[in-house]
């Protein structure tokens, strides 16, 4: 698909605004206004930003413990993040969810998820209603490599086949389930080939390179939005950092780790545009400026807001004890 | 003997007891880590790293990392025990066990009643539990109230290092099933544990501090908390005794109605929310069999009926903490 200037300069503030957010999200848990843990998604940008590229707000996405890339990229408002991952009041859930549980509904975000292989079903039911209700609209479920080794996933790759639904599952194979590698952890083949094998489309795709991502997602979103049923794409991409914030990753080696950064879908996405004189350095430096400035008028609302009342420890539950 | 964190404690129970039993093998994610990565093999040992070590001795024939695919963890090891091992199942967070439920209630607990006593199902399921984290819904619960209602599951929830060795090892010999509870927050905590192997037999309530005005039942991470209020009313001349039961199934009931005997007074502290809590558990069995020993009405401290919040200061506050525990003691003790 032809993509405008204005596209092009889309794709790029999505990708540059996950770099900046989760390069400060790094560098604020180090610092210890952080609480807990934190996954970033720094190198696989060009997935989140691919897939969730041509969907609306009443398409819906599940996400993982990696998922402020997902919410980024599903439109979810940068400073809400922030405030909910430093757990205070004005963040998206109120300062209950934190890292691993941002949702905003209004952006069809239905949520991070702590639970590996937790997002799948819920998918399948998203798409359920997308597919009872005619909307034309499609369901996502994030998933890593590690995830499709969850036997939930294989239920809801098998249900979505048997109910003809729009779900699309983005499997983002990052190499690793936290320490493990999927080349251990996955008997398959390949995850694509495993999908098939339930009975739907897949293919895997080169998930460092933005064009590529948003070209498979357009053959999966057009089954989709048919009634044709699920699809399922093998996003390959690289983590740049270690598990969590803090994973000292012993077990990669250096020359791994920097054929990852040497992989940076940011750099490739430049590369490829101003090669084709579609946008010039400058257009990506002023996208680049802004929203670090953004990000860091996010962090600085974050730290100085207060947490949550006391009062809202039991709010949101139906009966009291 | 040496001090030994609670982490050292439990690492060092494993490799005691592999060591002395070459059917004793540890499953689970990540207890290895780095398997059929470019870098070291076998140095990550568990996110905590509570099983670190154990591949370098053990190989990865014993120390077998998993796909993340908690049912067939479970299952595995239930099914290798039945058969002959004596696996030490780990699931990282409790929090997980809502994918592999089956595997524990409706199949390894049930084996040895359900086929005449003629299944022997020896395995343990290592889990941390509990709140404080700031780890969020999903990575904070205790959960230790569902499986303590499950005939045929033994629940263990050491308080210190030196009971985690040694219920340790008396899990990894027992013949039933049982679901070991390790306390995140505890880990670091460190005491006297002897380097030699023993045991601490499941039932048998530890006396963590003897008094006569109060009695306290506190379970897992809940003993330290329970303890320094203890220490602070003591200032205030109130002598509480501490019950740390050790086993919530089987529990030590005589030495809960016992302590009850003597003081009259009861409040538990549970980290769980309340309905079907330890807390209420243990409150009905004293007001049905210690009637008679009681002089106020039980206290009960836990969590509220909510999922666990994110934000640290809603996570204090969910948590039975030192100023609801002795606001509660303070009641007992009002009460002529
Ligand atoms: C049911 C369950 N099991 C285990 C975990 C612990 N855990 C959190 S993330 C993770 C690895 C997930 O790997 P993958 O799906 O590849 O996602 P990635 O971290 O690479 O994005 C594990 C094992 C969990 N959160 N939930
Ligand atoms: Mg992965």
């Amino acid at each position: 698909m032809q993509l405008s200037r204005d596209d092009l300069k889309r794709a790029y503030r999505g990708m540059s605004t996950i770099r900046a957010f989760e390069e400060r999200v790094d560098k604020e848990f180090a610092l210890g206004n952080i609480p807990g843990f934190a996954h970033v998604y720094l190198g696989q940008e060009a997935s989140g930003i691919g897939v969730c590229f041509d969907l609306s707000d009443e398409d819906q996405i599940g996400s993982t413990h990696r998922g402020h890339g997902h919410c980024i990229a599903k439109g979810c408002d940068v400073k809400g993040m922030m405030l909910e991952i430093m757990g205070k009041a004005g963040g998206l859930c109120g300062g209950k969810g934190g890292s691993m549980h941002i949702a905003d509904m209004s952006k069809g975000m239905l949520g991070a998820n702590a639970i590996v292989g937790g997002s799948p079903p819920i998918a399948v039911g998203a798409a359920l209603t997308q597919k009872l209700l005619k909307t034309g609209k499609v369901a996502v479920a994030f998933s890593g490599d590690g995830a499709s080794n969850q036997g939930t996933t294989f239920e809801a790759l098998n249900m979505a086949v048997v109910l003809g639904v729009p779900a699309i599952f983005a499997f983002e194979n990052n190499g690793y389930g936290e320490h493990t590698a999927a080349s251990y952890a996955v008997g398959a083949p390949s995850i694509a080939e495993r999908a098939k094998s339930f009975g739907m489309p897949a293919e895997v795709v080169d998930g460092s390179d933005f064009f590529a991502v948003h070209d498979a997602m357009g053959r999966a979103l057009e089954r989709g939005r048919a009634g044709e049923g699920p699809y399922a794409l093998e996003i390959v991409c690289s983590r740049f950092l270690g598990h969590f914030v803090g994973d000292p990753q012993a077990y990669r080696l250096p020359e791994e780790l920097a054929q990852a950064r040497a992989n940076d879908p940011l750099a490739r996405f430049r590369t490829k545009v101003t090669e084709a004189s579609l946008l010039d350095d400058a257009d990506l430096n002023a996208i680049d400026a802004e929203v670090l400035a953004q990000i860091e008028e996010a962090v600085a609302l974050a730290i100085a807001a207060p947490r949550p009342d006391l009062s809202t420890l039991e709010q949101d539950v139906y009966v009291r004890y | 003997m040496a001090r030994k964190s609670y982490r050292q404690a439990i690492n060092e129970a494993l490799r005691q007891e592999m060591r002395r039993d070459s059917k004793v093998i540890v499953i689970g994610e990540d207890v290895a880590g780095g398997q059929g990565a470019s870098g070291e093999t076998g140095g990550v040992g568990g996110v905590f790293g509570v099983t670190g070590g154990l591949y370098k001795e053990f190989g990865p024939e014993r120390v077998i990392d998993t796909p993340i695919s908690e049912s067939a963890i479970i299952g595995a090891a239930s099914g290798a025990a039945l058969t002959g091992m004596r696996p030490v199942a780990e699931i990282m967070f409790v929090d997980f066990v809502g994918v592999c439920f089956d595997q524990i209630y409706n199949q390894a607990a049930k084996f040895r009643y359900m086929f005449g006593g003629k299944a022997k199902t020896p395995m343990v399921i290592r889990t941390m539990i509990g709140a404080g984290f700031r780890a969020g819904a999903q990575h904070s619960q205790t959960l230790h109230p569902l499986f303590t209602m499950i005939p045929g599951l033994k629940v263990v929830m050491p308080s210190n290092a030196y009971d985690a060795k040694g219920l340790l090892i008396n899990a990894i010999r027992d013949d039933d099933p049982v679901i070991f509870m390790e306390s995140k927050v505890l880990y670091d905590t460190e005491m006297e544990v002897p380097d030699e192997a023993y045991r601490i037999a499941f039932g048998e309530a530890n006396i963590a501090r003897e008094g006569k005005d109060l009695t306290f039942v506190a379970f897992g991470p809940m003993v330290p908390r329970a303890l320094a209020v203890a220490e602070v009313l003591a200032k205030d001349g109130v002598s509480v005794e501490v019950i740390d039961p050790r086993t919530t199934s089987p529990l030590d009931e005589d030495a809960i109605l016992d302590s009850v005997g003597k003081t009259g007074r009861l409040v538990v502290i549970d980290e769980s929310p309340p309905r079907c809590s330890l807390a209420a558990d243990v409150a009905a069995m004293v007001a049905s069999k210690g009637f008679r020993s009681l002089k106020a009405p039980i206290g009960q401290v836990t969590c509220p009926h909510t999922p666990v919040p994110f934000a640290p200061n809603l996570e204090d506050e969910f948590l039975p903490n030192p100023r609801r525990i002795e606001e509660a003691a303070r009641a007992a003790l009002s009460w002529r």
